[in-house]
């Protein structure tokens, strides 16, 4: 017998040990996300799962699913909190969307339009992170970084190597990489590692052509965020 | 081509068995080479120790007390809590800067000394406090501050300063049950074996003693969860990393009460099975760490610790001390396990939780320094007996670290269930405006209130209790917890780590004078999210400060409002100061229109 959960008053199939944000998508509905990734272990840092479960806010990619459940998700509240904490991630970093070369294939700037994040609503912080073009196929703008820690746990857990590490703390908290010198150029880094490929923002830049791909012609100018991962929720499967 | 990492780094990492767990205690001790941590040094350390470099300089980068840039032979901290404020912190700091010739947070030209602030340093009963290379000197006076300076000058070594400088009181004005226990080591021990671990684990269950640390977590439920998680090496540790602003109770435990601690952890063991022990302490304490390894060598000398505790075959258990090094953070369980493994202290996800998968993945017992002390008494007197004091779901008494405006601050041992009119009489406060009970992460607690009473079902509090008069600003108060918790915020989820940045923001603006109605309405938003979706305890207390004060002494922001409307952070006019004098303009037009009406 499958055991189910209601999100918004849909039911939701789960197996054991299934998180709400796992057991959603697989079921068709969307649960927003910047750190998780189904091919890590729950990471739960950047809370834009956050849902109301049996009357508790939770991450809904760290809590397992559970029987009998109601979850709130695609609420004004929750959505609420959601487009605050996607505030909160633009005003601490220097994030200049129309100059971006991920702009339309960025997930945060694809997530802002998804909850109508029409202001920045807070103060910036304009904070001073000098960008890293030591390499030869690489440029590092760490300006954009949101601390997802996808390029930290792929390049370590994946591709072995541990080029990236989180330093600081705080506000102050920034990505260093594995080399006294401090530049890409100086660690084992390659342009075909999974750590290359996986940053959902605009910091891991690939060198050689720019804007190949027209803005207005990319993966979110196309389709909504919600689409798209609902999709390719639907070909992994 | 690698070379060999310098002697003294070779001898640290020798002693530390190379081991990637003991990472943050190389640091420390690598730091002492030349007070501070030179990017080649972590290099060593990283291929010594087989890790990733940025593994290595992501812990160094975490904690406060580790410095990736030279610091200055003498590094000094002023503590920074609001008790050191109120007894004249920043007029100390400010001379001791000027007698010296150095601006606050930045490292003197002679690279001889830096000046800068800290979080609590523990000493609130004794205050104003300072740290110098790690060492705590009390009742700071500006005659003190002159001494220092010249001794600084003189570039005199610290062991050859005053030594009154480094004397610590305890200040112990009430004892009850723990404070007035006379017992020999080993006696609550020998007491406990004799009634084998399941009578033991019973009378543990009888007591009804729950966490000290404020929680109020049932400790036999804790013991006997991990008792009966799957694992062989099971481990049991005493979080003294107390950094809540405003406590200090586990400073005097440790310094005057040791063996009741160390017989409280082996208590622990002989009941939950375990072999391993880590007393975590703060960095801020490190000054005792010398007496406690003392403590630590006699109890193994005596055979209350090592192979066969007391004579029971196969009752292994040792204790080794762990020092922390300026994170409030490690403070929260998990986080504290992750730093005693050695890594940046990020509170883990949970479930699981340690009791099943802690230190390295064995089940752990996380117990605050207080409740493990209690357990002697449990041990000796029965769980029926501790449990018939204090209320009924608050047995035994509670240590409060007073502080503040009152006649007498120190530690006074009360049962549970205490008001707090009752503890404001005996330490001789008077004129009381409001009292911040469990620290910045506590209550505050208005002249109405004082009828409440110290308990688990009232005010719970790991033991801060800091009193306010009538002259003080509850603002000013709210204000410096937020700055705590911006400064101590791991920085792990993107609301702690922006909110409560954004919130220090907000009361800033306040405090400026550029306040609006606007504000508060931002700032209640805030505090609700970082309640709501926080990863830990520390992003969800973060706004109790702000949220009982607007609510009690809202008078206290509205004085600060200029507009009931909208006001910006900054002057606008004043921003364009610069453009003006670089194109050495200065007639009306270079100046901003702020207000309709002025427009002709």
């Amino acid at each position: 017998m499958t055991r189910q959960f209601l999100l918004d008053g849909q039911p939701v199939p789960f197996e054991d040990g299934q998180s709400i944000l796992e057991a959603a998508r697989q079921a068709g509905h969307y649960i927003p996300s910047l750190c998780w990734h189904k091919d890590f272990p729950a990471h739960g840092s950047c809370k834009l799962c956050i849902v109301k479960a049996a009357g508790r806010h939770v991450s809904a990619c760290a809590t397992p699913a559970r029987e009998g459940w109601e979850v709130e998700s695609n609420t004004p509240e929750m959505n609420g909190e959601r487009r605050g904490l996607l505030q909160m991630l633009f005003v601490e970093g220097n994030h200049f969307c129309p100059s971006c070369e991920k702009s339309g294939n960025c997930e945060l700037q694809a997530l802002g339009y998804e909850y109508e994040m029409l202001s920045p609503r807070f103060r910036h912080f304009y904070p001073e992170r000098p960008v890293d073009a030591s390499h030869p196929d690489v440029l590092l703008d760490f300006n954009r970084c949101i601390f997802c820690e996808l390029c930290v746990r792929a390049s370590r857990d994946v591709d072995g190597k541990a080029v990236f590490a989180l330093t600081g703390r705080g506000i102050d908290k920034h990505l260093v990489v594995n080399a006294e010198s401090g530049r890409l150029a100086d660690t084992d880094f390659s342009k075909d590692d999974l750590a290359a490929h996986i940053c959902p923002v605009g910091v891991i830049l690939h060198k050689g052509p720019g804007f190949a791909v027209p803005i207005g012609e990319r993966d979110y100018d196309r389709e909504s965020i919600r689409q798209k991962k609902l999709r390719d929720e639907e070909a992994s499967s | 081509m690698h070379t060999q990492p310098p002697a003294a780094l070779d001898s640290i990492l020798h002693q530390h068995g190379h081991q990637p767990t003991e990472l943050l205690q190389i640091l420390i001790d690598a730091q002492a080479l030349e007070g501070w941590l030179p990017a080649p040094t972590l290099t060593d350390i990283a291929r010594a120790l087989q890790l990733p470099r940025a593994r290595v300089e992501g812990v160094a980068g975490f904690y406060s007390f580790l410095h990736t840039r030279p610091a200055g032979r003498y590094r000094v901290l002023f503590s920074d809590n609001i008790t050191d404020r109120m007894l004249g912190n920043a007029e100390l700091m400010d001379a001791l800067c000027r007698k010296l010739w150095i601006e606050p947070g930045k490292l003197s030209e002679d690279g001889l000394v830096s000046i800068a602030t800290t979080s609590c340093t523990g000493l609130c009963d004794q205050g104003p406090a300072m740290l110098v290379n790690g060492r705590a000197i009390s009742q700071l006076t500006h005659r003190r501050i002159n001494e220092i300076a010249e001794l600084i000058r003189q570039q005199r070594p610290l062991d050859a300063w005053p030594t009154e400088y480094f004397h610590i009181d305890d200040n112990i004005r009430r004892r009850d049950t723990l404070l007035s226990l006379t017992m020999k080591p080993g006696e609550a021990l020998a007491a406990a074996i004799a009634r084998g671990r399941d009578g033991w684990l019973a009378e543990m269950q009888a007591s009804n003693l729950r966490g000290r640390g404020g929680a109020g977590f049932a400790t036999a439920v804790k013991w006997a969860s991990a008792r009966n998680a799957a694992g062989d090496t099971k481990v049991i540790v005493c979080n003294a990393d107390e950094g809540e602003p405003g406590t200090f109770k586990d400073r005097v435990l440790l310094n005057s009460f040791a063996d009741l601690v160390f017989e409280g952890m082996t208590l622990a063991a002989w009941a939950v099975g375990a072999s391993e022990g880590f007393l975590y302490l703060r960095g801020e304490y490190q000054y005792l760490r010398p007496q406690l390894e003392a403590v630590l060598a006699r109890r193994r000398a005596a055979q209350l610790l090592g192979a066969d505790v007391l004579g029971q075959t196969g009752f292994d258990f040792d204790i080794r001390i762990h020092l922390g090094a300026g994170a409030y953070v490690c403070g929260e369980e998990s986080a504290l396990i992750e730093s005693l493994e050695g890594k940046r202290g990020t509170p883990r996800i949970r479930p699981p939780f340690p009791v099943t998968h802690g230190y390295l993945g064995r089940p752990t017992v996380v117990n605050n320094v207080e409740t493990l002390a209690k357990t002697c008494l449990i041990a000796l007197h029965g769980g029926e007996a501790f449990a018939a004091t204090g209320t009924a779901q608050s047995a035994g008494t509670k240590l409060l670290s007073i502080s503040g405006d009152c006649a007498a601050p120190g530690i006074y041992e009360y049962p549970f269930g205490v008001s707090i009119a009752r503890v404001l009489e005996d330490c001789g406060a008077s004129d009381t405006q409001a009292v911040q009970v469990g620290g910045a992460s506590g209550m505050c607690l208005a002249a109405y209130e004082f009828q409440r009473r110290i308990a688990y079902e009232d005010v719970p509090t790991a033991g801060a209790f800091m009193i306010f008069d009538g002259t003080r600003d509850l603002f000013e108060v709210a204000r410096s917890f937020v700055h705590f918790f911006a400064h101590e915020s791991c920085g792990f989820c993107t609301p702690c780590r922006v909110g409560t940045a954004l919130l220090k923001g907000f009361m800033d603006k306040l405090a400026d004078g550029h306040g609006a109605q606007a504000d508060l309405a931002d700032i209640d938003w805030l505090d609700r999210l970082l309640k709501n979706a926080s990863h830990c305890g520390l992003g969800s207390a973060a706004p109790n400060p702000v949220i009982d004060t607007l609510q009690k002494f809202r008078p206290a922001y509205e004085r600060r409002l200029v507009s009931l409307d909208f006001e910006p952070a900054f002057d606008l006019d004043a921003a364009l100061a610069e453009a003006r004098q670089l194109t050495t303009r200065d007639d009306p037009g270079a100046h901003l229109q702020t207000h309709e009406e002025d427009t002709p």
